[in-house]
């Protein structure tokens, strides 16, 4: 049932517009300016949902982000899950639905666009009302960059729910001229829509901004939707005001009871009448003038319930004359109605009198919250003020200071001196002299008269007096034992709270996990200190010597995709390619990820799956000529006086005595002498050489080496520099890329004994200054050509041409690891795994006897790296040469494989010892090592793979298994070179 | 080289007319080829044969570049590192450049190498270049943070960039991306100035 609730005038609404809105089924319409939650209420609606736990009817309390209950989810123009009623703009076409705790996200694709933008400033401003604006404009004359954010649709802050003047002018004018002078000031920022959510070290401010959500089916693609801003200040001014705070009593949860600011709120900016009867229950004076001016605006006020013996004098008359009956001393002891306030039972602090009356709408003030959640996760102390049963800024930082409601001052003129001098002083801090100052108007608000009172909860029984008559349609349908509730959105009552202390905890941090209270979307803003204030009189404690809670970001609710931005889709991490890539997708490559690299893997012919490619690419290289794109190979020019010293320390072999024009394959190590890369070193000079590192591992290679030479070794004269993407490099690989190369190289001489095995020269390759390198990672002759990478492009296209009729054909990765794994050849990252050693390689060749000292070195004599029964690299051949070993699978002795479940524990063990008495025993299936490569290999024509053993070279020739699956596939050891042993093939 | 022309291709070859969308907000173009040298120097005594060298003077202050024209015409060489230059010259100067770098600093305290393909360059410029850079790049790059002369190495968006501020005032940077960063970072850009296509709106 819907009803008109818009006064006739007032409010910051366009009264021409009509926005058609649709919520929970019910079409609707409202106007430009609202928000969900007042157009509701304009048509009479209160309750939004019900509740999560007893399933009991909620409706709309606050006005702003600190609302417990009005979530809804967003169905049009695109599914949102948990937004609050109070934020939500209204615009037309929004279908909206009421949500019982949890939200649901869609499966349907975000078309939104979201990205982040980083922001510089002097200053940065919270909070856009009397006090954010006085700051922000006191700064900006001082010469400051300025930042202000603010999460309205327009500034002013507490301004806009209030009908007060300033300087004889309504307190729109004033704000306008702020606004004003602030877009006029260059290098001010002040950005609406804004939600600072999280104040880090540094002056650090993170803000998501809500930049076309009101615009609803209107809103432009090419917009970012939301917006993260990465704020850095020198100074920061928190001015978010404050929350109102709510009392409980029983039955404080009915659709119709919301907080009185919030009324004075959807009065002032929106011209909505919350109620056609309203009630008000108080401890201080600001709900007297939400009685006062809903009275003045044509409402029918009958009570105000203050639960303070002393009335202000001066508002208590203003009361008495618009008819409102002022009961002192009084709270409100229960409520009555369904899904909408009906009744509101009062009675007096004493006992000796009680009553009811009928209200449809109940107001509630427990007093004012400073907003310090920022000012908290900034570290800073919070003060208990006992005044205002609130907590306030407790200490000074150096670099952030609260004014305004968030420092405790709720007068408007008090708030502008305090922004005003926040302002001045965070410029001045920042290192700017204060420029004019900004007037304090003169304001017309009513001013306190009456300290305010502290009351957390109504005193009384839970049973018996509170609506335990109630029955739920809840769909987990259980009745509340209690009907107080201090977290409503987590349905949590004042007996969930003494359970808690009645179970001994006396930690609000705990009471929190145990009840729940201030873990749902609005963090507690209601709620954390009505719990902290039930805590501490239930422990007999005084708030002031406990330690509040701390919060952290985010002050509100900041959805993943804000955060995720425009890093998603093709921009979600780099994809680095080479200068070749174009080409490789132009021929149809299917790529392999290599870091953030895109590698090609093998390039599939029409009908080719990747098996069949590989076995083709391998004959071509093996066979005739074929060649791959390597540029991703790490390189690092090393040069200077010292460079050979530099280089006998990072390798394990010795890499002083390599001539010049020739080239050495190299082994690195960490200092527990664990294989961490290995390459090639090409010695270009006396004092010059470049050295090629892994793919993946190129940077941690020059971060290695200019760590030893910037922290162990500043004496040595080198200097290292990555050209890794400087060039282009291209094996050009088999028994017939001579004949290529001579084609287009007339000019080198690329004999055996003109250019033998691990020499470079320079030349001319297709026309393209080249340095070319005899190095095998196939052991098939190859040359390894070096172009600047300008030029890969022409250079792979005249090898591709001229290798045309010798049937060149391109390979991957794929098949590079099989024609290496066939040479026993292992791949740092693949076959080691950080505990493998070069001896345990097979590769003690590589390890310099004669150097003094290098990395690792040391660590080769430990006992540990001697034992016999280290893991050593083989190869394995399955019986059946058709099985494909899994890599990764595990190696044993036995050919039968025990039943699960495998008995780890000895079964001799008594029964009743405990855990830690019984005897381990040798797992029934000893595992002895596991595959690390494995592969069809066309040149064996079988399969084989490449595994670390334990005991592995002592074991060549024994036969033992791989389960895969449920079966066992018998293998036998062998060396790890299973092609050309001889290596005859190398020279061509 | 006359090979080197005809055949050499840059790394973002092709994105000029998804460059000129975003202008005239931002005028966003690859330089290419531009010839580039990083020079590691501890000989300060060395200094001076370099300056002669490049006619211009080493920068002292750390993240500032120095520009001027020498011998070989315009020149930038920007700080990257207590003892570690980049030089950047016209294109096709970097053989010429590297050897007489080499015989101003001597061979023992110093090198030379020739990265042009290293990195490729991009010029942005524009009423909104500093905003568009604003969305990935966290560096403060106002005037009075970031004055001409600054140079800078930092990310933009996920990839590692040198950036130098040729001016300050009317926005006008220069951009140094790892070759095989440089699509990323194209892609990233053309995206993050589309609502800057739109220039005649104030976006919202």
């Amino acid at each position: 049932m819907t009803a008109d609730f818009r006064l006739p005038r007032g409010g910051r609404i366009d009264r021409d517009s009509a926005l058609r809105f649709t919520f929970n089924g019910l079409s609707l319409t409202g106007r430009q300016g609202d928000t969900l939650a007042s157009a509701l209420l304009a048509n009479g609606v209160h309750q939004v949902t019900t509740s999560i736990k007893y399933g009991r009817p909620r409706g709309i309390m606050a006005a702003g982000v600190e609302e417990p209950n009005a979530l809804v989810q967003v169905a049009e123009p695109f599914a949102e899950p948990m937004l609050t009623a109070t934020t939500v703009e209204l615009y037309d076409g929004l279908v909206a639905d009421g949500l019982v705790g949890h939200g649901r996200l869609t499966d349907e694709p975000d078309p939104a666009r979201y990205d982040s933008k980083h922001a510089h400033c002097d200053v940065v401003v919270v909070g856009a009302g009397p006090a954010g604006l006085a700051a922000a404009l006191t700064a900006a004359r001082s010469g400051a960059r300025v930042v202000l954010v603010d999460d309205q649709n327009e500034a002013g802050g507490s301004l806009l729910g209030t009908d007060d003047y300033l300087d004889d002018r309504p307190s729109d004018a004033w704000v306008r001229d702020v606004v004003a002078e602030l877009d006029a000031t260059p290098d001010v920022l002040l950005l609406n829509r804004t939600a600072a959510f999280g104040a880090y070290q540094d002056g650090f401010v993170l803000a998501l901004q809500r930049r076309t959500d009101h615009l609803g089916f209107d809103a432009p693609r090419h917009i970012a939707r939301h917006r993260i801003w990465r704020i850095r200040a020198k100074q920061t001014v928190i001015a978010t005001g404050a929350h109102e705070r709510p009392i409980v009593f029983g039955d404080n949860d009915r659709p119709g009871i919301m907080l009185a600011g919030a009324a004075r709120t959807y009065l002032h900016r929106y011209g909505v009448q919350v109620g056609r009867r309203v009630g008000v229950f108080t401890t201080n004076d600001s709900a007297y003038v939400a009685a006062i001016e809903l009275a003045e605006a044509g409402v029918d006020v009958p009570v105000l319930i203050d639960a303070r013996h002393d009335v202000p004098p001066k508002l208590g008359a203003e009361c008495a004359a618009r008819g409102i009956d002022v009961y002192a001393g009084h709270v409100v002891t229960g409520t009555e109605g369904r899904d909408h306030l009906t009744d509101v039972h009062i009675g007096s602090l004493t006992g000796w009198h009680a009553d009811t009356v009928v209200c449809d709408t109940l107001l509630v003030s427990g007093g004012w919250n400073p907003a310090v959640h920022l000012f908290s996760q900034l570290g800073g102390a919070l003060r208990y003020a006992p005044g205002l049963g609130a907590y306030v800024p407790g200490e000074r930082l150096p670099t952030a200071r609260a004014a305004g409601s968030a420092a405790g001052a709720f007068e408007v003129t008090t708030c502008i001196e305090q922004g005003a001098g926040a302002g001045r002083d965070a410029a001045r801090a920042a290192g700017f002299s204060p420029g004019v100052e900004v007037a304090v108007p003169v304001a017309d608000a009513r001013a306190e008269e009456t300290p305010s009172a502290v009351l957390w909860s109504v005193p009384g029984e839970p049973n018996g007096v509170f609506g335990a008559e109630y029955v739920p349609n809840a769909p987990f349908g259980s009745v509340p034992d209690d009907a107080r509730f201090v977290d409503l959105q987590r349905d949590a009552t004042v007996s969930d709270v003494l359970r808690a202390t009645g179970a001994g905890l006396s930690s609000l941090e705990h009471v929190k996990r145990y009840t729940t209270i201030g873990t749902a979307h609005d963090q507690g803003k209601t709620s954390g200190l009505l719990a902290a204030g039930i805590v501490a009189d239930a422990l007999g404690e005084d708030l002031a010597d406990r330690r509040p809670t701390t919060f952290r970001p985010p002050y509100t609710s900041v959805p993943f995709a804000a955060l995720g931005g425009r890093d998603r889709g093709e921009l979600y991490d780099p994809v680095r390619v080479t200068a070749l890539h174009d080409w490789h997708v132009a021929h149809g490559a299917e790529f392999e990820d290599v870091g953030q690299w895109k590698r090609s893997r093998h390039y599939p012919r029409q009908g080719e799956d990747m098996h069949a490619a590989v076995l083709r690419e391998c004959r071509a290289a093996r066979e005739g000529v074929a060649l791959m794109d390597a540029s991703t190979l790490g390189k690092i020019d090393v040069q200077g006086p010292d460079a050979a010293e530099l280089l006998d320390m990072l390798y394990t072999n010795m890499m002083s005595t390599l001539k010049v024009g020739r080239i050495r394959y190299g082994v690195m190590c960490g200092i527990d002498g664990m294989v961490i890369d290995d390459g090639t070193v090409i010695r270009l000079t006396e004092d010059r050489f470049l050295l090629t590192t892994t793919t993946g591992n190129a940077a941690m290679v020059l971060d290695w080496v200019e760590e030893w030479l910037q922290t162990e070794w500043p004496h040595l004269r080198v200097f290292a520099t990555s050209v890794t993407e400087h060039w282009v490099t291209v094996p050009l690989v088999g028994p017939r890329s001579r004949e290529v190369l001579a084609t287009l190289a007339p000019d080198l001489d690329v004999s055996n004994d003109a250019f033998g095995f691990m020499t470079w020269q320079d030349g001319t390759v297709a026309g393209i200054p080249a340095r070319v390198c005899r190095i095998s990672f196939s052991g098939e002759l190859a040359y390894e050509i070096n172009v600047n990478a300008w030029h890969g492009l022409a250079l792979w296209e005249a090898l591709i041409e001229a290798g045309e009729p010798y049937g060149i054909t391109p390979y991957g990765t794929e098949t590079m690891h099989v024609l290496r794994a066939e040479k026993g050849y292992p791949i740092v990252g693949q076959d080691t795994d950080g505990t493998v050693t070069p001896q345990d390689l097979g590769m003690s060749w590589a390890v310099s006897k004669k150097k003094a000292d290098f990395i690792g070195k040391r660590s080769f004599a430990r006992p540990e790296n001697l034992r016999p029964d280290r893991k050593h690299l083989v190869g394995l051949l399955p019986a059946d040469p058709t099985v494909l070993l899994p890599e990764g699978g595990q190696i044993i002795e036995s050919d039968h494989l025990p039943e699960p479940p495998v008995q780890c524990l000895s079964p001799h063990s008594p029964a009743g010892l405990n855990r830690a008495h019984r005897v381990v025993a040798q797992p029934p299936v000893r595992m002895l090592g596991h595959v690390t490569s494995s592969y069809d290999s066309a040149a064996l024509g079988r399969t084989f793979a490449l595994a670390v053993l334990r005991s592995g070279r002592e074991r060549i020739g024994e036969k033992l298994y791989v389960p895969i699956g449920d079966q066992l596939a018998a293998v036998t050891v062998t060396e790890t070179v299973l092609y050309d042993k001889e290596g005859a093939r190398r020279d061509g | 080289m006359t090979a080197d022309i005809a055949t050499r291709r840059s790394p973002l070859d092709g994105w000029t007319s998804r460059f000129t969308e975003l202008a005239p907000a931002v005028r966003l173009a690859e330089r290419p080829f531009l010839a580039q040298l990083t020079l590691r120097l501890t000989d300060t005594s060395r200094a001076a044969a370099v300056s002669r060298v490049l006619g211009v003077e080493l920068p002292e202050t750390p993240c500032t570049f120095s520009s001027g024209t020498g011998p070989h015409g315009p020149v930038e060489v920007a700080w990257l590192g207590p003892d570690e230059y980049l030089v950047l010259a016209q294109p096709g100067l970097q053989r010429t450049l590297e050897s007489a770098l080499r015989e101003a600093i001597g061979d023992t305290h110093g090198a030379v190498v020739d990265v042009s393909a290293q990195r490729t360059t991009l010029t942005l410029s524009g009423p909104r270049a500093r905003d568009l850079l604003a969305h990935g790049c966290a560096i403060d790059l106002h005037p009075s943070a970031s004055p001409i002369g600054t140079c800078v190495q930092t990310l933009l968006a996920q990839a590692g960039i040198i950036l130098l501020v040729r001016d300050a005032d009317a926005g006008e940077f220069v951009v140094l991306v790892r070759a095989s960063f440089a699509t990323y970072l194209a892609a990233w850009l053309v995206d993050a100035g589309m609502e800057y296509r739109e220039y005649r709106e104030q976006p919202v």
